[in-house]
């Protein structure tokens, strides 16, 4: 899978999103539900605003200096025994993880939730290489039994499912023959997933934040899957965005606690795991042979221009979490593995305005994602500049839009012609209408009047009502 | 153990060509922070109110805590152990639970009872993880105790496998009160101080909060995806 999802075009997906009752009651409720925890989350701490400009402030140092601090990471990742290999394109990291793996001769790779790889495709490069792939993180496991359904938030991917779909899967691919109570769901999972992490040859995962001063880094997960990937398997590989790193233990220890308030509104996961180097001689578990991937992938060129800012993202998906838009269309509308107002701004830079131009429009620019950004992303008006760049620079404003604004400045020019068109609209529209709405709207009111009705234009114009008014309205 | 690093130079200076500036190698230092809003969690609280903390939290994070002394520590694992359900019982090498007077319970008492101990032992190769897998009870002990998130630091080496706080179906933590202090913060302080007095990081630190859970399934709940299911902490008062 790559960042980008499906081959449908935008209005498709968003389509397909609208008529998927369950998955927008789903991710309503998670909005609700988590939008709720992160705020008490952040509330109890009293000075939350403080803490979002130390985010903001580590995560602005870090950027302008991430050269050096790139350097010192991979010297002190390299005096603990790593192996570190930086990849410019995806094609190189993945070249790279492929040569490991046939040179272990491996057959199985477990992986902890990383979306990093996902945007490279690491997954079919390692089966392009022979391996087994196989997702642990509970949510990635259950897309992956089901034919690779892509992910549709960043923090919870299965979300657009529910639990009798899920026992479904399960049956059919599992042969699981129990309930769809969640509980016995995971402990199936749990099951599986132990035969195949005893049995792994590589442990692949993210980065949250690696930490240049020690060469260490750090995993954030809930079910603990991350430390079984990384303390079975003989050789580990991690693969970090090459922004994924602060200067020492006292910064990490900042953007971790931002991520888990922000993210699913708890003061600390369950598990938060600092690992440095492969396994020390005589110890029994822990890897024998550490890889650190640093990947950029288009990362450089957002660096040092109006954009830079984004990389600021610790992927918390608070933003995803609030905004209204994704909340009526869902994540797999955005078409990209980075969903949400954060893949809106990341999309078109990573993957470029041919294939994600639409997304800087799928935004109602209310900025609450903004509001609520722990390292203080100005997402809005990032993505209001993404709409300057298309219109200005790229010269390709959506096709309607375009169109619109032509025809409403031809009408609007002259006014013999804006009255002409006002005075026939009534008519043109009477087809459509229903008393005084309209509920099957041609063209471009399709979109409108599929969910809601669109009321139908006033049989008398306010020009005339006011000519009227000003006779003294004798001739009503 | 040698490391190695491959395509370095072209990567960072395409970096440093973004930034529109020369390759930065030396001289940067990490700054006064303008904010530290960190310190200010549980500024100045007691150990006493430390420990308040930590229970109060420890009912978020489905965890059981027991507060107990040096003497009744026998008995309260024991106990603890037995509500599990029993061995197979694995736990690291080390020497404090003799000094802390666990050595009749572990290894006596627990025998007459058929309760089966594995102790950690780095000669035996992979079959610690064999054995941490089939356990019943894991058991390690804190270095560092968050208040605030009711948080366990653990530093592993060749004693203290990895694999014990997470393979085992429940797990037992012994918590100095001692240890505990208000949050990640003092710990960041303590493992970067460890670092500057020369003395090597562990290769794995765990921050372990309560038993492993997951929200994936509807955004339900489940305690105990692939970690341990149940989690019990002890904190000892006279340590």
């Amino acid at each position: 899978m790559s960042m980008k999802i499906g081959e449908d075009k935008f209005k498709e997906r968003v389509g397909k999103g609208i008529d998927n009752t369950f998955m927008r009651g789903a991710v309503a409720g998670a909005q609700e539900r988590m939008g709720t925890r992160r705020e008490n989350a952040t509330e109890e701490l009293g000075n939350w605003e403080e803490w979002r400009s130390h985010g903001e402030e580590i995560r602005k140092h870090v950027l302008e200096n991430l050269d050096f601090y790139l350097e010192q990471l991979s010297e002190n990742v390299a005096a603990r025994g790593g192996h570190v290999f930086f990849a410019q394109t995806a094609a190189e990291a993945n070249e790279y993880i492929q040569g490991v793996a046939k040179s272990k001769n491996a057959k199985k790779v477990v992986k902890a939730k990383s979306m990093v790889t996902e945007e490279i495709s690491l997954n079919s490069a390692l089966q392009q290489a022979g391996c087994e792939v196989i997702e642990t993180d509970l949510g990635e496991y259950i897309l992956q039994v089901d034919d690779h359904d892509p992910p549709s938030h960043i923090v919870v991917p299965a979300l657009h499912k529910n639990k009798e779909q899920i026992r479904d899967v399960f049956a059919e691919k599992l042969g699981y023959q129990k309930t769809s109570k969640p509980e016995e769901l995971a402990l199936h999972a749990r099951q599986k997933l132990r035969e195949e992490f005893m049995s792994a040859d590589i442990g692949i995962t993210g980065c949250n934040f690696a930490v240049a001063e020690t060469g260490s880094f750090s995993l954030v997960t809930n079910e603990g899957n991350a430390d079984l990937v990384t303390s079975l398997p003989k050789t580990q590989i991690t693969v970090m965005g090459m922004e994924r790193l602060v200067p020492t233990f006292e910064e990490m220890e900042v953007l971790v606690s931002l991520l888990t308030r922000s993210s699913v509104g708890q003061k600390l996961t369950s598990y938060i795991t600092v690992l440095t180097g492969p396994r020390e001689e005589l110890e029994t578990d822990g890897p024998e042979e550490f890889h650190l991937v640093i990947v950029d992938n288009g990362r450089s060129s957002i660096l040092g221009g109006e954009f830079q800012s984004v990389l600021n993202c610790i992927r918390c998906a608070a933003c995803i979490n609030v905004c209204p838009v994704y909340r009526q269309v869902g994540g797999h509308s955005y078409g990209s593995i980075y969903s949400g107002p954060i893949g809106a701004v990341l999309s078109p830079l990573l993957g470029g305005y041919d294939e994600f131009k639409e997304l800087p429009y799928a935004t109602t620019l209310c900025g609450a994602c903004t509001e609520v950004c722990p390292v203080k992303i100005p997402l809005h008006e990032l993505l209001h500049k993404h709409r300057q760049v298309i219109v200005e620079k790229e010269g390709r404003a959506p096709f309607a839009e375009k169109m619109a604004m032509k025809a409403f400045g031809m009408g609007a020019s002259s006014p013999a012609l804006y009255k002409l068109g006002t005075k026939f609209v009534p008519s043109v529209m009477s087809p459509f209408t229903d008393g005084d709405k309209i509920s099957k709207g041609p063209g471009p009111l399709k979109l409108w009047t599929d969910s809601r009705d669109f009321p139908a234009p006033n049989k008398e114009r306010f020009r005339d009502w006011f000519k009227n008014r000003d006779k003294g309205g004798k001739e009503s | 153990m040698t490391g190695s690093i491959q395509n370095r130079d072209a990567f960072l200076t395409q970096i440093a060509k973004s930034l529109g500036r020369e390759r930065r190698s030396k001289g940067v230092a990490v700054p006064a922070w303008k904010h530290r809003p960190q310190d200010e969690v549980l500024k100045g609280a007691t150990q006493d109110e430390l420990v308040e903390v930590l229970k109060t939290q420890c009912m978020k994070i489905h965890t059981s805590l027991v507060v107990t002394n040096l003497q009744d520590l026998p008995a309260k694992l024991g106990e603890t152990v037995s509500n599990y359900g029993g061995g197979p019982v694995i736990s690291w090498k080390d020497e404090r639970f003799s000094q802390w007077g666990l050595d009749p319970l572990m290894k006596k008492g627990w025998k007459e009872k058929d309760i089966e101990l594995y102790e950690w032992d780095e000669s035996k190769g992979s079959e610690n993880i064999r054995q941490a897998e089939k356990s019943n009870v894991g058991i390690t002990i804190s270095e560092i105790t968050l208040a605030e998130s009711g948080t366990v630091v653990l530093y592993t080496d060749k004693d203290k496998g990895r694999t014990v706080s997470f393979l085992p179906a429940t797990y037992i933590c012994l918590v100095p009160k001692s240890s505990i202090v208000p949050r990640m913060t003092q710990a960041a302080q303590k493992m970067r101080e460890m670092h500057h007095q020369g003395k090597q990081v562990s290769s794995c630190v765990n921050f372990i909060t309560g038993p492993s859970n997951s929200a994936d399934i509807e955004l339900n709940l489940v305690v105990g995806v692939h970690g341990p299911i149940k989690a019990t902490y002890i904190v000892i008062e006279d340590l």
